[in-house]
């Protein structure tokens, strides 16, 4: 146990501190906060789905949850069902043999939802485009509020996109 | 056994992969498979083309390995069949099964005739890999039951899960047959992320495929880079310069360190500590923005082109990562010894989902899973390519094929790869990263095999008209590591399945395809 203590207190703090002023972070991670405190209470639920995507934007979206962005510091988690989610991260052109299992995530989930497509493919069908086995981007299949591009996005432009959709649901919902 | 052994007319092919492809007939076909079975050889991959066009009708392709190198034979398939190796090799299974589905030629007596790869995206009477069938017709879905194998008896129940999963990991569908928490069977079913790459290729020139064979398998874009890049040298008979192939590997290993960091860190998490999930993937954190500083990608997609590479490495970036690897190298011991140490984190690891050697061996395990089972198979030290032959690999292997030694391999390959790290540094040689290709010969062959992370990728190409590519199948190492799960798991209980699927941690979209 000494070990893991000692290893903790070496490694210190990694969360990036957001600068004092017109950081970019700072701002998103303010008013992430102020966002859902308003909107979702203080916590919003997020549920990822594969829908075709080469695994690449499911590394950047892991990433997302490592101490030095600590996306669940600010109060957003990855959960395991879309009955209890708020927003939809959905990855990757959606593949022909996809296209059922997404709609029904989507459908699952309780209003308002908020779908974000997430890297080149999500937004336009990248490299794989549209094809007999790709209906290429998300929005060929359901609503998307926020497309987030990137082969693949960086863990910032995530956070970027995320905040983004949650402004966007406030300027909906007026 | 090596190539003289075979009474066969096999003739090299030229490029960094020792490669040999001869036209065979159906008891050739199956008499060497035979051969390279009982010798302790390997499948690597099954896949057929449309050679119609070239009045070859269609052929079937099988890639071995023997002590040697890689024997490719090429079958014509009359009639639209041929004699199928599932049962030498079982592994062959799920190849011909997605042979059927994609091109439409079947073996004679399959022991599974099930699809594979097609769900409900085109009808079973059209083959997307036919040159026929045009890749842009968006087919009406076609409603398909799917029958699974069932278990029956006092208490069994199934549970579906997936192909949407709780965590935040590819598409895919598995069926248990449990009773109480324990598994009695387990049979997954894939294919979810299917979008017609191979089909894609098709479309594609030799200069242009490099971009999508760097999208095959997020995780391994380096590997696929790296191995297209080899088949098309090898179709034109052109070596890149040494500077871009040590820079090559020096890319492979890092795709390595950052995913058998995250490997690590996510294990620990899976078996209950966070503390190391949060300490490796920090670690991880700090190789992927080294990467975008130095070579423009966390992930170094598009770093690798035919030809070499496109990013060359100054001094100080070469004293920046010879830093940052003493960093690790301190902080990874740091912790193997608290993983070692962590009595409620080795309680989790040792024994669970265990493939034992003989099981391995007979079904063929290959990669980091195949060696945590002692098969002991690795690319860079049995067939080092330049410039894996002057850096003196050493392979890791472990005998008792569980949770933990996969873990202990993987530890030992994070130390193995530091140290070729270093090495690369230190003696990456001067010069250019990147010659310019000659256009392709019309149809030629070329292979890249390269050992990637989880396993050997392999690559083989056919060359078309005007530098294009009439065929190309990359071969993932989670085609033979795919049955493995379903065995490692019997017995164990189902909420170790995250454990044990993760110790694997298989490609869906490199299967898919």
């Amino acid at each position: 146990m000494h070990k893991i203590i000692r290893q903790i207190l070496r490694s210190g703090i990694k969360t990036e501190t957001p600068p004092e002023s017109n950081d970019a972070l700072r701002c998103t991670a303010q008013r992430l906060q102020d966002e859902i405190l308003r909107r979702f209470g203080g916590a919003l639920a997020i549920r990822h789905v594969d829908a075709g995507s080469c695994n690449g934007c499911e590394l950047e979206i892991h990433a997302l949850s490592n101490p030095y962005y600590n996306l669940e510091g600010l109060g957003i988690h990855f959960v395991a069902s879309p009955r209890h989610a708020d927003m939809l991260l959905v990855t990757g052109p959606v593949s022909r043999h996809m296209e059922t299992a997404l709609q029904r995530t989507y459908a699952a989930m309780p209003e308002p939802k908020l779908v974000v497509a997430i890297g080149d493919c999500g937004c336009t069908g990248g490299v794989f485009g549209e094809s007999y086995a790709s209906c290429g981007r998300v929005s060929n299949v359901i609503p998307v509020d926020i497309a987030v591009p990137g082969c693949p996005p960086s863990p910032s432009a995530l956070m970027q996109g995320i905040l983004t959709g949650i402004s966007n649901a406030q300027g909906l919902a007026k | 056994m090596r190539i003289e052994d075979f009474d066969l007319a096999l003739s090299p092919l030229p490029g960094a992969a020792p490669v040999w492809h001869g036209d065979v007939d159906a008891a050739a076909w199956r008499q060497v498979c035979q051969q390279v079975h009982d010798k302790g050889g390997r499948l690597v991959a099954l896949w057929g083309s449309d050679r119609r066009e070239l009045r070859r009708g269609f052929v079937v392709h099988a890639a071995l390995v023997i002590r040697s190198g890689l024997v490719w034979l090429t079958l014509s398939a009359d009639h639209e069949a041929y004699p199928g190796i599932d049962d030498i090799f079982p592994v062959a299974s799920r190849m011909q099964r997605a042979l059927g589905d994609l091109l439409g030629i079947y073996p004679h007596n399959p022991q599974d005739a099930r699809p594979w790869l097609r769900h409900s995206a085109w009808p079973a009477d059209q083959y997307p890999l036919r040159k026929d069938f045009d890749g842009s017709t968006v087919h009406p879905a076609t409603a398909q039951d799917y029958p699974f194998v069932t278990v029956e008896g006092d208490g069994v129940h199934e549970i579906a899960v997936g192909p949407v999963h709780a965590g935040t990991i590819e598409p895919g569908h598995f069926r248990f047959s449990v009773i109480g928490e324990k598994i009695l069977r387990l049979e997954p079913r894939l294919g979810y992320t299917h979008k017609g790459v191979e089909k894609l290729f098709e479309a594609m020139t030799l200069e242009s495929g490099a971009r999508l064979a760097g999208r095959i398998s997020g995780d391994s874009t380096v590997a696929y880079a790296w191995a297209y890049a080899m088949a098309a040298e090898s179709a034109v008979d052109r070596t890149p310069p040494e500077r871009a192939l040590w820079l090559r590997a020096l890319l492979l290993e890092r795709e390595r360190l950052a995913n058998h960091l995250g490997d690590l860190g996510a294990l620990g998490n899976d078996a209950g500590l966070a503390f190391g999930l949060a300490q490796f993937s920090c670690l991880k954190e700090d190789l992927l923005r080294s990467n975008a500083a130095l070579f423009g990608h966390r992930y170094l997609m598009d770093s690798i082109v035919p030809g070499g590479v496109i990013s060359d490495l100054d001094e100080s970036g070469g004293a920046r990562l010879m830093a940052e690897l003493d960093v690790l190298d301190q902080a990874v011991s740091r912790l193997h010894n608290i993983y070692d140490d962590h009595a409620g984190l080795q309680d989790r690891f040792i024994g669970a989902g265990r493939v034992a050697p003989e099981l391995a061996v007979g079904l063929g395990l290959c990669g980091l899973a195949g060696r945590a089972s002692a098969q002991a198979w690795d690319l860079r030290a049995q067939f080092p390519a330049v410039p894996y032959d002057r850096l003196d690999v050493q392979m890791a292997t472990h005998r008792n094929g569980d949770v933990a030694a996969r873990v202990t391999v993987r530890f030992d390959e994070v130390n193995e790869a530091i140290r070729l790290c270093r090495l690369i540094l230190k003696g990456l040689p001067s010069g250019a990263i990147f010659t310019a290709l000659p256009k392709a010969p019309d149809n030629a062959i070329g292979v890249g095999w390269v050992e990637g992370w989880r396993g050997e990728v392999f690559v083989a190409l056919e060359t078309g008209a005007d530098n294009r590519i009439r065929r190309l199948h990359p071969h993932d190492p989670s085609w033979q590591n795919w049955p493995l799960i379903e065995h490692a798991v019997m017995g164990n209980i189902v909420p170790d399945f995250p454990l044990i699927n993760k110790s694997f941690n298989l490609s869906y979209s490199g299967h898919d395809l």
